[in-house]
């Protein structure tokens, strides 16, 4: 005998926990099965791009903290990036250093909270996310001395940094990085090896290299699928030549290969960290620059390797003190492009997770 | 680091394939003939020494007079890159071929160009608006929107 079905619609969000944010999955599923899914966003959507037409360089930058609230220092620096490769503006080597570690340590918190909050989509309710939590506090905690805030921190200039670090940081940070190896080793002791996050996990929302390169994806989404492509290596920005480090690549392009892409980049970025603690030079940490500073006419695209992908801001100046046009080239929104790919044919369990994997984060995507 | 290509070395070798493709090439972006952007994306992509597989990034810019569609490109096996401009003219709803048959990539992202700056991706399989909701008035990144 055969059973008559009807495909059934689901709304996951705007308003859902494993959403990350206000954004909405609308599931067609046959039974368990997804046969469709279309990405609905734009629930955050704050026209960063306009507001930024009608405020000076600098006062862009608060702006960008705003984006991907997880890791505004990224943003910050990519921000300001673009306005110096269109100015010219040098950047003293101290400060150079100091973007380097406020950014590394950025992708620590990151990947401590995607790791978190991909194993809360598995099913393990704020066990895991309690200690990967533990470890971002204390990142936060650094940046709150540096520049008094947690999370909006607005501490990169055209120029260089909005001031140098106080003088606790550089034991802080030590204390940090001595620390952090073997907590990356705890994580790895409850996920990487465990039954049930492998079954959940493996042979998950698989991605080819080839869509994943047509597809624009970057990060370790790209990085996931065995793309060895890093903008800190490929294009190398800032003085990210000076630093030895691995890029992680996995094999199979799925849910469990972008973890441990995660996992492995958490260990390089205190590889990297390492190297900056040891080679920090005293110094100068800005240029000084007008408060209103004119850029000259043109357009420049600056890029630098986010947390979450190729994180670009593209500025067109008509040599005025305010941006003609900024676009925001954001990995989320972009990365978001393949969900319905590696989504149709899995469980909506599945689904949950593959989203977790992507690592989006709504004010990104939405901008 | 990624090197910036000529438009000057690029778009001799386009000029040999499509005559009139080319419109200008200044610096590292390449002006083509919006009739011709399919064809031109097309040979970039597979041209051997080219190669660019990658649409790291759509966006536009209003200069009133035009839109300027701009594409930046990469190329992640030869690790080079482009931008590729086209011009749409017109203000109400002006039209440039789409380019996702091409790039995957540029799905999202032309949506949100003509979300936000109301541009017409003719051949795009789901022209809808992406960030803000149906049913809104007007194109909000245009330099003579009012809010």
């Amino acid at each position: 005998m055969t059973l008559r079905t009807d495909p059934v619609t689901i709304n996951f969000g705007p308003h859902h926990p494993s959403t990350h944010g206000v954004f909405q999955m609308r599931i067609t599923a046959d039974g368990e099965v997804i046969t469709n899914l279309e990405p609905v966003m734009g629930y955050l959507h704050r026209g960063c791009e306009k507001l930024s037409e009608g405020r000076t360089y600098t006062q862009v930058v608060p702006l960008t903290d705003r984006l991907d609230y997880l890791s505004p220092m990224s943003n910050n620096v990519a921000c300001v990036q673009a306005a110096e490769r269109l100015g010219d503006i040098p950047v003293p080597e101290r400060a150079e250093y100091i973007r380097v570690i406020m950014a590394e340590l950025q992708r620590l918190a990151n990947h401590c909270a995607m790791t978190g909050f991909l194993l809360n989509d598995l099913g393990t309710f704020f066990t895991p996310f309690h200690y990967t939590m533990r470890e971002r506090e204390k990142i936060l905690d650094l940046f709150e001395m540096t520049c008094g805030t947690r999370v909006t921190v607005s501490y990169m200039r055209p120029g260089g940094v909005l001031q140098d670090l106080p003088e606790e940081f550089m034991p802080r940070l030590r204390a940090l990085l001595d620390e952090m190896p073997h907590r990356i080793d705890d994580y790895e002791t409850l996920i990487t090896q465990n039954e049930i996050v492998l079954v959940r996990t493996k042979g998950v929302g698989v991605m080819s290299k080839e869509l994943a390169i047509a597809a624009g994806c970057s990060g370790p989404m790209l990085r996931g699928s065995g793309v060895k492509w890093d903008i800190r290596k490929n294009d190398a920005y800032s003085i990210y030549d000076r630093f030895q480090f691995d890029i992680p690549v996995g094999t199979n392009g799925d849910v469990y290969d972008r973890y441990l892409v995660r996992i492995r980049e958490m260990r390089q970025s205190v590889r990297i960290l390492e190297q900056a603690y040891r080679d920090i030079p005293q110094g100068e940490v800005r240029t000084r620059l007008p408060l209103f500073f004119r850029l000259p006419s043109g357009e420049a695209y600056g890029r630098i390797e986010a947390p979450k992908g190729e994180l670009g801001f593209y500025l067109v100046s008509d040599g005025g003190i305010a941006p003609y046009r900024m676009h925001v080239r954001s990995p989320s929104f972009i990365n978001l492009g393949v969900l319905r790919d590696l989504t149709v044919g899995y469980t909506v369990a599945d689904a949950v997770i593959t989203l977790g994997s992507v690592d989006i984060v709504l004010g990104e995507v939405d901008r | 680091m990624t090197l910036l290509l000529n438009a000057d070395e690029v778009a001799p070798r386009l000029r040999d394939r499509y005559p009139d493709a080319v419109l200008e090439a200044k610096g590292s972006s390449l002006l083509v003939r919006r009739e011709r952007l399919v064809e031109v994306a097309r040979f970039l992509r597979d041209t051997d020494g080219l190669d660019f597989d990658y649409p790291a990034m759509v966006t536009a810019v209003d200069r009133w007079d035009y839109f300027d569609v701009v594409y930046y490109l990469n190329s992640l096996t030869r690790n080079h890159s482009l931008y590729l401009k086209t011009r749409a003219y017109g203000r109400e709803l002006p039209v440039v071929p789409s380019l996702v048959g091409v790039w995957r990539g540029c799905d999202f992202q032309e949506r949100e160009v003509y979300d936000l700056m109301g541009i017409r991706f003719e051949g795009h399989p789901n022209l809808k608006r992406i960030l803000l909701w149906e049913g809104f008035e007007g194109h909000p990144l245009r330099k003579d929107f009012i809010g």
